[in-house]
């Protein structure tokens, strides 16, 4: 049944990454938002259930997604917010547990919400952020023009950030974030609340961090956000069921998915199974069948379905396929 | 954890870098806060001129109502409170940004950095204290231009009691402030204890004497007399009229030393105690 369909996906440079150093190492990561007196209990619940996470140097690795997936929980023990409750991170080669100040020399942050003084300008809040990592003095004018210009910002030094765009602040926090020079860049919903332009200028500044070796993490509920990224994990309830490339991930699922609109769904599930023997999926009013070949399946299900079927369409799998295929759940 | 033991294979030098960090760090999250607040003119207006218009306003009012020791009239008398006054409001207003630091995110990327915590708290108590410092000061170089009161020697003592008090001060409202999520909670303490505690500091009336005094009068001397602040006002009124003598009639005297070591002493517990508070308390981190 291989009859490979040729795809171009239009993916980055398809360069194994996987030989380069790592820098973010976190294995067996269990947290529960509870207090330490119920620990013991049995009936907790586990924002995080088991993770392990590897990234490498000059990689943008995309922890994907829904609401209450874990993802936040993960960033938070990533960013040395919450302590450690079970598992380990090494970032850089320290130990995130036990040394969590210098792990904090070696990451650089960039929150969902904005971090910026609104009452001071680009500049004045560049040179905070320096003083809190020991760079001032000439030192720190240097990396601040050298940021600033990478990613456009230096005709808007002088302006108060309460005056930016959501856009252009997003970009500052990227300069207040890469200024020490970190191993680890960590962002936290990056796109959120940016119009596609400023979203397209944040991709090309966090491209620019990854191609001088910055080892670049982000959470995302977003698909096609995760579909840029050269690594991507994909979280559900508190575990990572899944992890490769966008590409990887997609090809798992055969080289087509198939989504059916039907006025009964029951039935029209009935039929794919008891009579052409496939695996069909409800998702909300909708069917989806992944196939390695489509095409030749498409004439048999229209025979099959007849009047059932309101619209069918062919695509290529995407992740929210793989996550369906994964967790039997919606991704939203 | 950012009073986690640093492992022993960390340099010296490591460690001394770490703190220069830390103090550069303070100094300018101390910076921040003055050039903050000049930026809100509105700040600094409501900072001088309430206090001023409290002054002139119960001044005048109660003027003719009004005897103390050392025969002073009610405009007299209030000058002093209305210093401190002046230094308890900036030191609110100052320690109140914390909850708008962490509510904007600011506050976040402080947190996440490697200088650990004592910065947050040494630039907002410095910061706080310096900006209250000077408007105090600015608010007596006014009085001494008008006549209200004649500068003297002892105007370098004043000000140095002035400045340890602004720092208990700013220390006060960073207890206040920091386990807050909103201003509103802040208002809410303000009313209920930061006011009454500068009301209650012989600032506004003074401290009843315990001889011929009613059992309201003695509970309330007595709450006036565990109260601080009101060893600081004593000596503070002492050093603004240093020609004044207040030993005559007065209910509450105690010795120029004695006020200086409780207002020394209180403003060490109060800072300590807002240490242990900003160090200790991680629930803070995960609001944003």
């Amino acid at each position: 049944m291989s009859d490979p369909i040729i795809l171009n996906l239009g993916e980055s440079p398809a360069v194994s990454k996987t030989n380069l150093a790592k820098v973010c190492v976190a294995s067996g990561l269990r947290h529960a938002y509870i207090s330490s007196k119920r620990k013991s209990d049995e009936s907790v619940v586990w924002a995080l259930d088991g993770v392990d996470l590897t990234t490498r140097q000059g990689e943008v690795f995309a922890l994907l997604g829904p609401n209450g997936s874990g993802k936040t929980t993960l960033f938070r023990l990533l960013c040395t917010l919450l302590p450690i409750q079970y598992g380990t991170i090494r970032i850089a080669g320290f130990d995130s547990g036990t040394n969590p100040l210098a792990v904090r020399r070696q990451i650089g942050i960039v929150f969902q919400s904005p971090s910026l003084d609104n009452k001071l300008t680009v500049d004045e809040n560049i040179a905070c952020q320096g003083a809190l990592y020991g760079i001032t003095g000439s030192e720190l004018q240097r990396r601040r023009d050298d940021l600033l210009s990478k990613l456009n910002l230096t005709d808007r030094r002088h302006d108060f950030c309460g005056t930016l765009s959501g856009g252009l602040k997003r970009r500052v926090e990227l300069v207040k974030g890469m200024l020490h020079q970190p191993k680890l860049l960590l962002l936290d919903e990056p796109s959120t609340g940016l119009d596609p332009g400023a979203r397209l200028d944040l991709w090309k500044a966090i491209r620019t961090m990854s191609q001088q070796g910055t080892s670049v993490l982000m959470t995302t509920h977003l698909l096609e956000e995760a579909d840029k990224a050269d690594r991507v994990a994909i979280m559900h309830r508190g575990k990572k069921i899944s992890e490769g490339t966008p590409l990887e991930l997609r090809s798992e699922l055969g080289d087509g998915v198939i989504t059916i609109d039907t006025s009964d769904v029951d039935a029209s599930m009935r039929l794919l199974r008891e009579e052409l023997k496939l695996d069909p999926k409800q998702v909300g009013n909708q069917i989806r069948l992944q196939h390695d070949s489509p095409f030749p399946l498409l004439q048999k299900i229209t025979d099959l379905l007849g009047d059932l079927i309101q619209s069918i369409t062919i695509g290529r799998p995407s992740l929210e396929d793989v996550f369906i295929a994964k967790t039997g759940d919606v991704f939203q | 954890m950012s009073n986690v033991v640093t492992s022993p294979l960390e340099s010296d030098a490591h460690n001394a870098s770490s703190a220069r960090a830390g103090f550069s760090a303070a100094w300018m999250l101390a910076r921040r806060e003055w050039t903050r607040f000049f930026r809100q003119r509105n700040r600094v207006t409501a900072a001088i001129l309430q206090p001023l218009l409290f002054w002139l306003l119960f001044g005048t009012g109660l003027q003719g109502a009004f005897s103390s020791a050392g025969g002073q009239n009610f405009m007299e008398f209030f000058l002093p409170g209305t210093v401190a006054l002046i230094i308890l409001f900036t030191a609110i207003f100052a320690t109140i940004s914390v909850i708008e630091d962490r509510r904007e995110g600011f506050m976040q990327s402080v947190l996440v950095s490697p200088v650990g915590r004592w910065p947050v708290l040494f630039g907002k108590v410095i910061g706080g204290a310096a900006i209250a410092w000077v408007q105090a000061i600015a608010f007596l170089l006014l009085i001494y231009i008008f006549r209200a009161a004649s500068i003297d020697w002892s105007f370098l003592p004043l000000i140095l009691l002035l400045a340890i008090v602004g720092i208990g001060m700013c220390s006060l409202g960073m207890i206040v402030a920091w386990p807050m999520e909103s201003t509103q909670g802040f208002h809410a303490i303000m009313m209920l204890f930061l006011m009454p505690m500068w009301l209650l500091s012989g600032s506004f009336f003074p401290i009843p004497a315990w001889s011929d005094s009613t059992v309201g009068q003695m509970i309330l001397g007595g709450i006036m007399r565990v109260n601080p602040l009101s060893f600081s006002m004593v000596e503070i009124r002492r050093l603004i009229y240093p020609a004044v003598d207040f030993s005559k009639d007065a209910g509450f005297n105690p010795s120029s030393a004695t006020c200086w070591v409780v207002t020394i002493i209180a403003t060490i517990a109060v800072t300590a105690l807002a240490w242990l508070l900003v160090r200790g308390s991680r629930r803070v981190d995960v609001i944003v």
